[in-house]
């Protein structure tokens, strides 16, 4: 039986768009797409024409323009001489010192509550608990608030420092004193400590008007040199191990190959550390760390750390119980089991929820502006706004760079995310 | 209004919502038709513009979008007022979320081009100062070298503090606050060493404190501040009305009218300037679309320029400001009316 013959060949007609189910999908999304060009299109017009019959022009040339205001924390060199662009930059560098640390912090406060919240001790389990509860349940905002008002109202004034002649005759100990053999001093308005120097420094080199210091790249070059030389002793002492059985010892050779030649490379650069003073109004020298910077790193870190948390308690459940039991059976103890057994397995679980955890760290910095801190928001976004009145280029603009920060991070994780995932073999 | 109401949905940002809002019509019909001035005031500057007990605005700033109000709708009541920080003042105007500002603000070139807004008056002329502690032993802006400064953003006394400190070979550290309480707080707090804002500012919220003795403001004064009502470019006619409603006030203060006697005077004077001013004579309002009672009715508002000043910020008040710069022209200051002719 042959009955299957071809379809009757049928003309295209335009009926068809609608009622014949191979093109409804398509025309629909067509004319969708449409749909949303047009408002887009029309919204773009919108503001071309409202520009226009405004006088304003839409360009970017402020950007160059002497900026006029200065910044309190800034991480490369910055006067009121310099053009909003630099203020944007310093900003915008504010914002990612925010975040790199934020995210570092978080992640290892994240994974410590997240494991101890699984753990066996009702009272560290329930603490944890409610530590979780607790921060991700309130406000972000008002975290930082509370933390920064703390710093700002508790800590003494830097005058409560100071120690006049007439305090000594009278044997008088001032209000406040520095701490750690007078080195650090916290003050309501920030933490000063000593800054390490060098006064033979190899000078910097300035790349897009940011200087780079030659001492500390070579430094860093030299402990990344000495950990992989540890990486190579301790391979070698593995190797030993599982041909003879003796591990050899080691200890004093990682010590040699990482202290040894930083050391050697401070003491020939004439390294010295700088202590903070009380000169005039204030502690000079050394390193200061404003406290909006301070309350904003402890706010967001006990924040998204409790998000974290959540995500590696998630991440831990989702491995089979076998799995510790298997490792108990092999007479690992219970921490070697979580972190060569558990967290290796989970960290496939955890790491997608985790990146968006960073991202919403990440954007969570721009909460600065309320703590005084000048990040991305408080330049581009507020004060240069402001004065030059820009205010659809630097929003648009603001977007773009938290956009780009955003899948820089998320592109990062992703290819670690790849690394761990299960492989087919 | 359905565009409006289109746009706000569809709007990427607020700003396209408001242009075009703003745009249907002359801004005195779109009040007229709302019934209602909506004017964009201070979040909270005692004797400026700040709400009292009862929650309604009163001050300086505020008597003046009330003289405004009367003029154009009546009645001194029907205001509607919008609380706009250092930074979201001139977004609100540029917008359209208000129809006039006043709201301590400096008449700077760049603000009257760049921005696209009329500053129509001069209401205040003031200047930039600073407050310390008192145990902090300072009696001079120029010992303040190291300190730490707090600062309103989004405001010209940011860039004036840089060039003072500049200028006189100085270094500072600023602390960047929000709005004036803020600024308040951390400068109680000792955050700062010293807080810098228009030195009228700067009396109004140390009248505020507790410990108001135990603050001075320092002498130096560093900049010019002209702060007046501020409109958008492109309404002149909206424009000439709020100019004129403040004028009103001022030639009310120059011929003795207050909100006392207006109707005695309305009845007596015979003076011409008098007479054209309070719509006895002449044609004056349909010039700029109002009927010819526009500034009796501003005037009875809350009095005049003097009355006011006297009222919100005046010796008498816990702010105690004296008239200086802002006692009428015949007085040796430089509030002066052009002639109502």
């Amino acid at each position: 039986m042959a009955l299957a013959t071809d379809a009757p060949k049928e003309s295209f007609r335009l009926g068809m768009l609608i009622y014949d189910t191979r093109f409804r999908s398509i025309t629909i999304q067509v004319i969708v797409l449409a749909l949303f060009l047009a408002a887009l299109s029309w919204l773009v017009n919108n503001t071309v024409q409202n520009l226009e019959a405004k006088g304003r022009s839409f360009d970017f040339g402020f950007l160059w323009q002497r900026a006029g205001y200065d910044i309190g924390q800034q991480l490369i060199p910055y006067t009121n001489d310099s053009s909003h662009g630099r203020a944007m930059f310093v900003g915008l560098i504010n914002t990612i010192v925010l975040a790199f640390f934020g995210c570092i912090f978080a992640t290892v406060l994240g994974v410590m509550v997240g494991v101890l919240r699984l753990s066996k001790n009702w009272l560290v389990g329930r603490l944890m608990t409610v530590y979780v509860e607790v921060f991700r349940n309130i406000p972000l905002l008002l975290w930082i608030l509370l933390s920064y008002v703390i710093l700002s109202e508790t800590m003494p004034a830097p005058k409560d420092f100071r120690v006049t002649d007439e305090m000594t005759a009278a044997g008088e100990l001032p209000a406040a004193s520095m701490m750690l053999f007078d080195s650090v001093a916290i003050t309501n308005r920030g933490l000063d400590m000593p800054a390490p120097l060098l006064t033979r420094s190899l000078g910097s080199v300035e790349v897009f008007g940011v200087p780079f210091n030659l001492s500390a790249i070579v430094f860093l070059l030299i402990v990344a040199a000495g950990l992989y030389a540890n990486h190579v002793i301790r391979s070698r002492a593995q190797k030993i191990q599982e041909d003879t059985g003796i591990r050899p010892v080691t200890w004093w050779k990682s010590i040699a190959v990482i202290a040894g030649p930083a050391l050697v490379f401070l003491l020939a650069s004439g390294f010295y550390l700088e202590f903070p003073q009380l000169k005039g109004f204030n502690f000079t020298g050394g390193i200061q760390v404003a406290h909006s910077f301070t309350a904003l790193l402890i706010a967001l870190v006990l924040y998204t750390a409790a998000f974290i948390a959540e995500v590696v308690r998630a991440g831990i459940l989702a491995i089979s119980k076998g799995q510790s039991e298997a490792a108990f059976a092999l007479g690992l103890r219970p921490n070697r089991t979580m972190s060569l057994i558990i967290l290796p397995q989970a960290l496939r679980v955890i790491i997608p929820p985790l990146i968006s955890q960073y991202l919403n760290l990440t954007k969570n910095t721009s909460l600065g502006i309320a703590v005084s801190y000048l990040d991305l928001r408080g330049t581009l976004g507020g004060i240069t706004l402001n004065q030059t009145g820009k205010e659809l280029e630097c929003m648009l603009l603001m977007m773009l760079i938290y956009l780009t920060i955003s899948l820089i991070i998320s592109s990062l994780m992703n290819v670690y995310n790849n690394s761990v995932q299960l492989k087919a073999r | 209004m359905k565009k409006s109401v289109f746009l706000g949905t569809l709007a990427a940002t607020t700003m396209l919502a408001g242009i075009a809002a703003a745009q249907d019509g002359s801004t005195l019909a779109a009040i007229k038709a709302r019934g209602e001035l909506i004017c964009g005031t201070n979040t909270g500057l005692t004797g400026f513009g700040a709400p009292d007990a009862n929650g309604n605005y009163q001050g300086f700033d505020v008597a003046l979008c009330k003289a405004v109000a009367a003029a154009v709708l009546g009645d001194a009541t029907k205001v509607k007022y919008v609380p706009t920080t250092g930074e979201t003042r001139f977004t609100a105007l540029a917008s359209g979320e208000v129809d006039l500002l006043v709201r301590n603000s400096t008449w700077t070139y760049s603000r009257d081009t760049s921005l696209a807004f009329d500053f129509v008056a001069v209401n205040y002329y003031d200047g930039q100062g600073f407050m310390v502690k008192k145990d902090l032993g300072v009696s001079s802006a120029k010992e303040l070298d190291g300190a730490t400064v707090c600062i309103q953003t989004g405001t010209t006394t940011e860039l004036n503090l840089a060039d003072y400190f500049k200028a006189n070979n100085m270094t500072y550290t600023p602390v960047t606050v929000a709005d004036d309480s803020e600024g308040q707080r951390q400068y109680l707090a000792g955050a700062c060493d010293a807080y810098t804002t228009d030195a009228s500012g700067l009396a109004a919220s140390r009248a505020t404190m507790a410990d108001a003795e135990n603050h001075i403001i320092l002498p130096e004064i560093i900049s010019k501040e002209p702060l007046g009502p501020v409109v958008r470019h492109g309404d002149n006619n909206w424009g000439d009305i709020v100019r004129w409603s403040f004028y009103s006030l001022l030639v009310a203060e120059e011929k003795g009218i207050t909100a006392a006697n207006i109707g005695e005077v309305a009845t007596t004077s015979t003076d011409p300037e008098v007479k054209r001013l309070l719509g006895l004579e002449g044609d004056m309002g349909p010039m700029m679309g109002l009927d010819n009672e526009w500034a009796k009715r501003a005037i009875a508002a809350s009095g005049n320029y003097g009355e006011i000043f006297e009222a919100n910020i005046g010796s008498a008040t816990p702010i105690g400001l004296a008239r200086g710069l802002n006692a009428l022209w015949t007085q040796g200051g430089l509030q002066y009316a052009p002639p109502v002719r």
